[in-house]
């Protein structure tokens, strides 16, 4: 893994950036504008196995250019996202993908946000319940100073 | 009941077991764990690099045991384990078989005559396709597969004495007979 | 000799800073009057100490010095004066030391305006924040020391990196971890108020203007990295969820949550406990991204050189610094008890509502962001997270919080009376729509669902805003700062709202192979590459393109793009060449020479995309307003004026 790195870096071990300075313009053209997109939002979500914080699309290495040519081969070759997704994953494994896939094993981590939020929401309406029941022996001023 | 107040403290030490057990494993971080471990070897059929016109294929490595080298004449870190990889030929344990990956016919026969050449045949991947079905993302890069061809270890990095005796000599039936 | 004498305050900084934490805790528990008393010299004195050490440290990089090793890994005679300057805090060693000058800074401040506290409270807070620094001084001096020396000198530096050369990253550091270290403040008068087992009734108004200030910066720092980011090193792109800018974006939610549960706190004397807790969480997580972005445990683009051995460190100081402050939580939070009350649709609804998106939002972050170690540690294989997780689920805590605070903001304190606002709430919403959808479909006839639906949350957060401040100039009311600063914030919101909208919908790019007098158009900009030529710099050397911008033939600009190759690290970066025009921001970078004259080029047009930062700085202005209302300058004192008398919106 140390050799991706300085592989990708002009000088390992240094200072704050220790990824590739120089990122990568990828001017291949699809022949319509469905296969352009599809395309550009494949490199997009694919990470690059070698300068790993990087999308494929932006990465200067050499299996990045290789692994971009493949994708789009594949599309040109009438292939789905997903076929070009599980090609990837089949090779590569789920470090590949910057959106992890939907299934068993990561199900707490796309549940994360959506068990919070009913978590807090419960947290809030028992706080609210209770508040609002003290309201009426609540009878301290409010201080007045103005403030919001 | 559960003191609620005590939550954050729980949830903390959950988090420092978690971070604990990332500093333990930081080494591999970013190192790919091959998903083809297990799996059966990719087929190629490639040019051979001591003389392009002949095909060599991964059909001729049946029935054997034989270590996959990925390297390149443009890679530092190969060079550092040529000799390990010598070492390797003369021991006769394995077949050493070398992908050359993405690199120039003539540089990289300049290089094994340099340093020597301790692969049984080289297969000449120029365009990186047949890596890229390895799952190789850096080189060097090995591979041990099994009689029955399926991917049993992958050394990522160099291949160092080490690995050689803890990892792929284990894993070898006792004296294997050398060669074909 | 200044190396050595560097090295030796740096001991005798971290001899005082132990002191320091002594005297806070120990003088107030155990009673010792004169111990309580030598807090405040032995803060002045790690100040000292600390900033010897840092104009040592900067005296061997203006000077060359290159036996020290730290010099010489980040510097270079050809490295202009003002990024030797920058070099300081270029890499891990040096950057922890303004980390730890940014906290004593903060703790003089503390120190020098704490007269009003109570001379016990200062005391201990003074003390945790010894505590901290405590911390930091042994870990550089164990494993960080930026005084090694090299023996024999080198010859030469090795330069700083070419990525850091360059103003906008000179002062993302300064900016950013002032904000950070800022958090340990509130922190500390957190841990001060669970030692003494109570809280003030003033606490709250205390720990305001330290918790807003630290915001303030932090929100600078992280926009100041996001424009970096956009014209240096992602090309365009400006926010990657890299986990380093997640490591700063976490402190920042609960900031913001911590800054609107102080509010409550303040006003009411509710969710004391929680804000309590958000102190210590705010910190902790400045704590855990120091952690992240130098134990190595992540793949990130902006981590220092990975150290295990570093990490086992600041793990160790994280388990006592936030257990110990988890565990006193645990005992002390559970006395803070309030009779208070208020209705549901009161403002204290509404800041509970705020504090319960920003903190499941925070939490999705931190998931997403540790993922990969959770999952590892879970034995669930690898996972890996990229901004299709994040994006989606940060959205779903967003959008209800930007129509909650237009809605919110018109509620008073304990008894809401959204009712009497009804009116204000139907026009200002109805104004919004039509403006927002009007304008999308007005400017551009296309745009996802959400691009009219950002535009009306953000355009309905300005109409709200400014509907109490404008009634009170009408009416000849006063309009104190904290009130005016408010709203300002918000309205910095809004703007950043609206221009992210935008700049997500519309952006406009295309990277393409152009030959010299070739011609592409992008966004109804016309783009002639006029070829490349050689340029020189004080220590690169490189290439520079032209490429002439028109629109409908009318002349817009001339851009000139650069790729620069450092001479000593042999380090190739591209500089961006962008022009601003109409709201959009043009951009142009030089790819790869293709052979015969052709270069790949990304043309990339982003409408309004400088209004994010502009926005950043204007929330910012609205901090710093808020921070100097004279309130904060007054001790409270019990309301005699009958609360008839006392307007409700207040």
């Amino acid at each position: 893994m140390r050799r991706a790195t300085v592989i990708c870096v002009a000088a390992a071990g240094l200072a704050l950036a220790n990824a590739a300075v120089v990122r990568a313009i990828d001017t291949t053209q699809m022949p319509t504008p469905e296969l352009q997109a599809r395309y550009e939002g494949l490199t997009h979500e694919l990470r690059c196995v070698q300068c790993q914080d990087e999308a494929l699309a932006d990465s200067p290495a050499g299996v990045a250019a290789d692994l971009r040519r493949e994708v789009r081969d594949m599309l040109l070759a009438g292939k789905s996202d997903d076929d070009v997704r599980n090609f990837m994953l089949a090779r590569y494994g789920d470090f590949v993908l910057f959106r992890p896939r939907f299934v068993l094993k990561n199900v707490w981590l796309w549940a994360a946000p959506e068990v919070l939020l009913v978590v807090g929401a419960l947290v809030a309406w028992r706080v609210v319940r209770k508040r609002a029941r003290l309201v009426s022996a609540d009878t301290e001023p409010l201080p007045d100073d103005g403030s919001n | 009941m559960i003191n609620r107040f005590v939550i954050p403290m729980v949830a903390f030490v959950l988090l420092a077991v978690v971070l604990a057990v990332g500093i333990k494993h930081s080494p591999e971080k970013g190192v790919i764990a091959s998903p083809l471990i297990g799996k059966p070897a990719p087929q190629f059929s490639l040019p051979s690099l001591s003389d392009p016109t002949h095909t060599v294929s991964s059909a001729a490595l049946r029935g054997q045991w034989y270590l996959l080298n990925v390297w390149g004449s443009w890679c530092g870190t190969c060079r550092d384990e040529h000799q390990m990889l010598l070492d390797v030929r003369r021991s006769g344990r394995v077949r050493l078989i070398g992908l050359d990956w993405r690199d120039d016919d003539s540089q990289a026969r300049g290089y094994l005559q340099q340093l020597g050449d301790p692969y049984e045949f080289v297969a000449a991947d120029r365009d990186g396709r047949t890596a890229i079905d390895w799952g190789v993302y850096a080189a060097p890069e090995s591979f041990l597969v099994n009689p029955a061809g399926i991917v049993v270890y992958k050394c990522m990095g160099e291949l160092t004495p080490d690995i050689w005796e803890k990892e792929i000599l284990s894993r070898l039936p006792k004296a294997q007979a050398a060669g074909s | 000799m200044l190396p050595e004498l560097g090295h030796f305050a740096l001991i005798l900084a971290l001899l005082l800073a132990g002191l320091q934490a002594f005297f806070g805790i120990a003088g107030p528990m155990f009673g010792r009057e004169r111990w309580s008393a030598a807090v405040t010299p032995a803060v002045a004195g790690q100040f000292v100490m600390v900033a010897t050490a840092v104009g040592c440290l900067m005296a061997s990089f203006v000077g060359n010095d290159f036996s020290v090793k730290y010099v010489a890994e980040n510097s270079n005679t050809a490295l202009p004066v003002f990024y030797r300057v920058a070099a300081l805090w270029g890499a891990h060693e040096g950057s922890l030391l303004l980390w730890i000058m940014l906290l004593a800074l903060w703790t003089v401040a503390v120190a020098a305006l704490g007269s009003r506290l109570p001379r016990l409270f200062l005391a201990r807070v003074l003390g945790v924040l010894g505590l901290i620094s405590f911390g930091f001084l042994l870990f550089t001096l164990a494993t960080s020391n930026p005084f090694l020396r090299l023996d024999p000198a080198a010859g030469d530096g090795a330069d700083l990196n070419p990525i850091l050369q360059d103003p906008g990253l000179a002062g993302h550091p300064p900016v950013l971890y002032t904000g950070y270290v800022g958090f340990a403040v509130a922190f500390a008068f957190a841990c001060g108020a669970m030692l003494e087992g109570r809280m003030d009734q003033n606490w709250a108004r205390w720990t305001r203007p330290w918790v807003t200030a630290a915001w303030s910066f932090l929100t600078c720092g992280i926009a100041m990295g996001s424009f970096w980011a956009y014209y240096e090193l992602g090309w365009g792109g400006f926010w990657f969820w890299d986990p380093v800018e997640c490591a700063s974006f976490m402190p920042w939610l609960v900031g913001t949550a911590l800054i609107h549960s102080l509010a409550v706190t303040d006003k009411r004397g509710l969710f004391k406990s929680w804000t309590l807790l958000l102190s210590v969480l705010a910190f902790s997580l400045s704590l855990l991204g120091t952690f992240l972005v130098r134990s190595g445990v992540l793949v990130s683009v902006h981590s220092f050189a990975a150290d295990p051995s570093r990490g086992v460190f600041i793990l160790s100081f994280l388990i006592v610094m936030i257990g110990g402050a988890l565990s006193l939580y645990a005992r002390r939070a559970p006395l803070l008890k309030s009779p208070a009350g208020f209705e549901l649709g009161a403002r204290e609804s509404f800041l509970l509502f705020n504090n319960v998106l920003l903190v499941m939002a925070a939490g999705t972050v931190l998931a997403g962001t540790l993922a990969p170690l959770i999952s590892g540690a879970l034995g669930l294989g690898t996972v890996s997270v990229g901004p299709p997780f994040f994006n989606p689920t940060f959205m779903l805590a967003m959008l209800p919080l930007l129509a909650l605070l237009s809605i919110g903001i018109h509620a008073s304190w304990k008894r809401g009376r959204l009712g009497t606002q009804r009116r204000t709430l139907l026009y200002t919403f109805v104004a919004a729509a039509v403006l927002g959808c009007g304008l999308v479909y007005g400017i551009y006839s296309h745009g996802s669902l959400l691009t009219p639906v950002g535009a009306t949350l953000g355009l309905w957060i300005i109409l709200s805003s400014l509907v109490d401040p404008v009634d009170r100039l009408r009416r000849g009311l006063s309009l104190p700062r904290a009130v005016i600063g408010m709203t300002v914030a918000h309205l910095g919101l809004a703007i950043a709202v609206i221009a992210l909208t935008t700049v997500q919908s519309f952006t406009n790019e295309r990277d393409i192979a152009l030959a010299p007098g070739a011609s592409a158009t992008v966004g109804g900009y016309q783009f002639r590459f006029d070829g490349v030529a050689p340029i020189e710099g004080p220590n690169y050397d490189g290439v520079g393109g032209t490429l002439v911008v028109t629109r409908d033939g009318a002349p817009v600009a001339v851009l000139k793009p650069q790729k620069r190759r450092y001479s000593v690290q042999h380090q190739v970066t591209t500089e961006t060449a962008i022009h601003y025009s109409r709201g959009n921001n043009i951009l142009v970078a030089l790819g790869e020479d293709l052979g015969a004259g052709h270069w790949s080029v990304r043309i990339q047009i982003r409408p309004l995309v400088s209004f994010i930062w502009i926005a950043a700085v204007i929330m910012a202005l609205g901090g710093a307003l808020a921070i100097s209302d004279r309130r904060y300058r007054l001790a409270r004192t019990p309301s005699a004026v009958p609360a008839a008398a006392a307007p409700e919106h207040a």
